[in-house]
């Protein structure tokens, strides 16, 4: 066993409200520069809808991410080293400008020194790349927000069609048939990362305190390897500078433990930040596993237990200090993946290891039962519906997965027999303990889970230890202090306080 | 005049090149890149790129053994002269030929697509001059020599054997004299170019990632203390 910790984050998908506050506050953190006018580190898409870039989960044609070879093993699904670096001068995989969106702004100058006349002067929108003026504004990050053009774009969506192969229905976007959730994305900051494998110039790479995914910028040259071979397409290239950027995970703002900017201006209050320790020697075979619907749980049963006496002292002997066990001992996100299993990865087939995690949301299944007539917080409606949409269930499965919907309704009825459970509560009658116990939980169980997903707090939802606290503790174990006070020892002698000479001479 | 080109000339290119090297290694990594324009525009790019990168492998190479072996030493093994430029001239050409196509879409690309041209450094338009410059007076000078246009020239009794003089330390500079005009245009235009790499967006091919092929995939690094040397100035008090 080779313990290391990870920062990872859990979104709660029915808590998000699509208000894109996340998207902006990152942005006007991180990439308001000149170079990186088309980079959101943040995005939050509607799905279903094609997201940012264009089609991004369609890995046919951009070949991110792993695939398992014949003989077991992992390669970049753009293929072998001496492959990628054969392609090292034209990238066939690399999205352009078109894929994201051409970024603009509006001559807002004119609206304020346009010579007066008859007509009211107009901004227009200015092309960011090429600085000539655009007619008509074609594409943008949010072109398919609140599934606005769902029938024209929603069908290209890949997930759609890949439903649509499966189930052989036709996935409906007129107004009241279809289902519709926000998807919050950032950098996974994953355990096996194809970013950094896919690096020739070994610019970025892993963190082994808090397992955060970076990019050096001086050894960046801007091959743009790790932009095709991400499968979430989290890395961006800064045509300004002509070097590779992703989301940092905000770690001057994590070191010091504070949660990361789109976790702290979170409106929906979504999001969870905490610790994970994970067996590192266990990742390469949790990412190889032959069947892809195999990967979610060896993912799960890589993830270590911070109780563990065992794993406790693993961890100590690899240098994780007091402070981030305590942290993992108290992490949101620990209990949201491992305990209560309600959160699932996000396209685990990609064999990257994805560390940001995903609660799917109930939503779409609680508006069908109440758009029919029915009690939507009733335990024989919801659970009757999970199994009856067939669609949004399949959807969730194509998202989180791997395809298998028997994990997804796993975590459908746990949030329905939460619901169940606590509107009992609430009424105040009696909850019948037979709903908490067809989904494997006792009642104080659902609770705990119903508070952590509904009313938990700031500090509940972000335990951040702090990277100084962790310096701190190995500083004091390679310079142990003497066990002893000095004042008091020996009596007789003087004794030498550490005072600074220049103090003394004064 | 002679002394001057191509007796001093070279060790002032030499010097250029890597105290440049040397200054951009030490106080300008972030400034070391590709400056990859594929973002704006990839069509066009995945045809002239692999051309131009490719030649230019093969022209390199060319270059290299052209220079640096001896008549002698073909002789010994037993190729002759005859066959020894039908090889070189006819790899040389496709090499130089393709490169030169590759460039020419590349420049195309450059001037004709809005979003690249804005891309465009201050450095570029006189190491594209440059580039072009020395590639063409190449090819002109392989093709004029092969053609018998400029008597029967062999540089590989006069350039070459000037070009490994300057590793003596004593340049042979009276050999250059009857080299003829292309050739000599062809070599002061590579000094210049030389001398330019350090200074503008060549310097990409100095980092040629080699070491991809032998190391592990995942990189891992520790934040610090003790990860990263620190840089320069910013050392940890012990
Ligand atoms: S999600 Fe982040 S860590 Fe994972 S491959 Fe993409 S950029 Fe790398
Ligand atoms: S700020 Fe929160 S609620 Fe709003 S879009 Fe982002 S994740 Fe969703």
């Amino acid at each position: 066993m080779r313990p290391m910790a990870q920062i990872a984050m859990v979104m709660n998908l029915d808590k998000c409200i699509g208000c894109h506050t996340c998207s902006v506050t990152c942005k006007q953190a991180w990439t308001n520069r000149r170079g990186t006018e088309y980079v959101w580190f943040n995005n939050v898409e509607t799905l279903p809808g094609q997201g940012y870039p264009r089609r991004w989960a369609d890995q046919n044609r951009w070949k991110g991410g792993w695939e398992r070879t014949r003989s077991g093993r992992l390669r970049l699904r753009a293929g072998g080293r001496a492959r990628r670096l054969g392609t090292l001068f034209a990238n066939p995989d690399l999205p352009t400008l078109d894929d994201y969106y051409e970024p603009w702004t509006y001559e807002y100058k004119n609206l304020i020194d346009a010579p007066a006349g008859d007509d009211m002067p107009v901004a227009r929108p200015v092309s960011q790349i090429s600085g000539e003026p655009l007619d008509t504004l074609q594409w943008g990050p949010n072109w398919d927000d609140d599934l606005g053009g769902a029938p024209e774009h929603a069908p290209k969506d890949p997930l759609v069609e890949k439903v649509r192969e499966q189930v052989g229905e036709k996935i409906r976007f007129e107004f009241e048939q279809s289902f519709m959730f926000y998807l919050p994305r950032i950098c996974e900051h994953c355990l096996n990362p194809a970013c950094v494998s896919a690096c020739p110039s070994g610019a970025l790479y892993k963190r082994v305190e808090d397992g955060i995914v970076l990019v050096d910028q001086e050894r960046c040259r801007g091959w743009r390897m790790c932009v095709s071979s991400c499968p979430y397409k989290k890395v961006y290239f800064n045509h300004a500078t002509g070097k590779a950027e992703k989301c940092t995970l905000c770690y001057p703002r994590v070191e010091i433990g504070m949660p990361t900017i789109c976790s702290e201006t979170c409106v929906g209050r979504m999001r969870y930040l905490g610790v994970m320790l994970y067996d590192a020697d266990k990742v390469t075979e949790a990412a190889a596993v032959t069947d892809e619907h195999d990967l979610y749980p060896a993912q799960l049963e890589s993830f270590l237990d911070p109780r563990d006496p065992a794993v406790e002292a693993a961890a100590r002997a690899s240098g994780i200090s007091d402070d981030w066990l305590e942290a993992a001992r108290r992490s949101p996100v620990f209990d949201l993946i491992r305990t209560y299993q309600v959160a699932l990865p996000l396209h685990p087939e990609y064999r990257t290891m994805p560390m940001v995690w995903y609660v799917p949301p109930l939503s779409p299944v609680v508006e069908a039962v109440a758009a029919s007539g029915h009690d939507g917080e009733d335990a024989g409606n919801l659970f009757g519906a999970i199994e009856g949409l067939r669609i949004p269930v399949e959807y969730l499965a194509e998202l989180l997965t791997a395809g298998d919907t028997y994990p997804v309704e796993a975590v459908l009825r746990r949030m329905a027999a939460m619901r169940v459970h606590m509107r009992a509560r609430n009424l105040g009658e009696e909850p019948d303990p037979a709903v908490a116990h067809s989904v494997r939980l006792t009642g104080d169980e659902l609770e705990d889970m119903f508070r952590l997903l509904a009313v938990a707090k700031y500090e509940d939802r972000y335990v951040v230890p702090t990277a100084a606290r962790a310096d701190a503790d190995a500083l004091a174990d390679s310079h142990p202090l003497d066990a002893a006070c000095p004042v008091g020892a020996e009596p007789g002698r003087p004794v030498l306080l550490n005072l600074a000479p220049t103090r003394r001479t004064v | 005049m002679d002394l001057m080109l191509w007796g001093v000339l070279p060790y002032v290119v030499l010097v250029l090149l890597v105290g440049g090297l040397v200054r951009r290694g030490r106080h300008d990594r972030f400034g070391i890149t590709t400056h990859s324009s594929q973002l704006h525009e990839a069509r066009l790019l995945r045809i002239g790129s692999p051309l131009f990168h490719f030649g230019m492998v093969l022209v390199v190479l060319g270059h290299v053994v052209g220079l640096l072996v001896p008549r002698a030493l073909t002789d010994a093994i037993g190729v002759r002269d005859h066959t020894y430029h039908l090889i070189a001239v006819s790899t040389g050409s496709v090499a130089g030929v393709a490169a030169v196509a590759g460039i020419g879409v590349l420049v195309y690309r450059r001037l004709s697509v809005p979003g690249v041209r804005r891309a465009t450094l201050r450095s570029d338009p006189l190491m594209y001059t440059l580039l072009l410059g020395a590639m063409l007076l190449g090819l002109t000078a392989t093709v004029l020599n092969s053609a018998g246009a400029a008597g029967d020239y062999n540089y590989r009794e006069g350039v070459s054997v000037w070009f490994r003089s300057l590793f003596t330390l004593r340049p042979d500079y009276g050999l250059m004299a009857d080299a003829p005009l292309a050739f000599k245009l062809h070599i002061l235009l590579g000094f210049a170019l030389i001398a330019l790499v350090p200074y503008c967006r060549l310097i990409h091919m100095v980092t040629a990632p080699v070491q991809y092929l032998f190391r592990p995939y995942v990189v891992y690094r520790r934040r610090a203390p003790g990860g990263q040397p620190a840089r320069r100035g910013w050392e940890r008090a012990s």
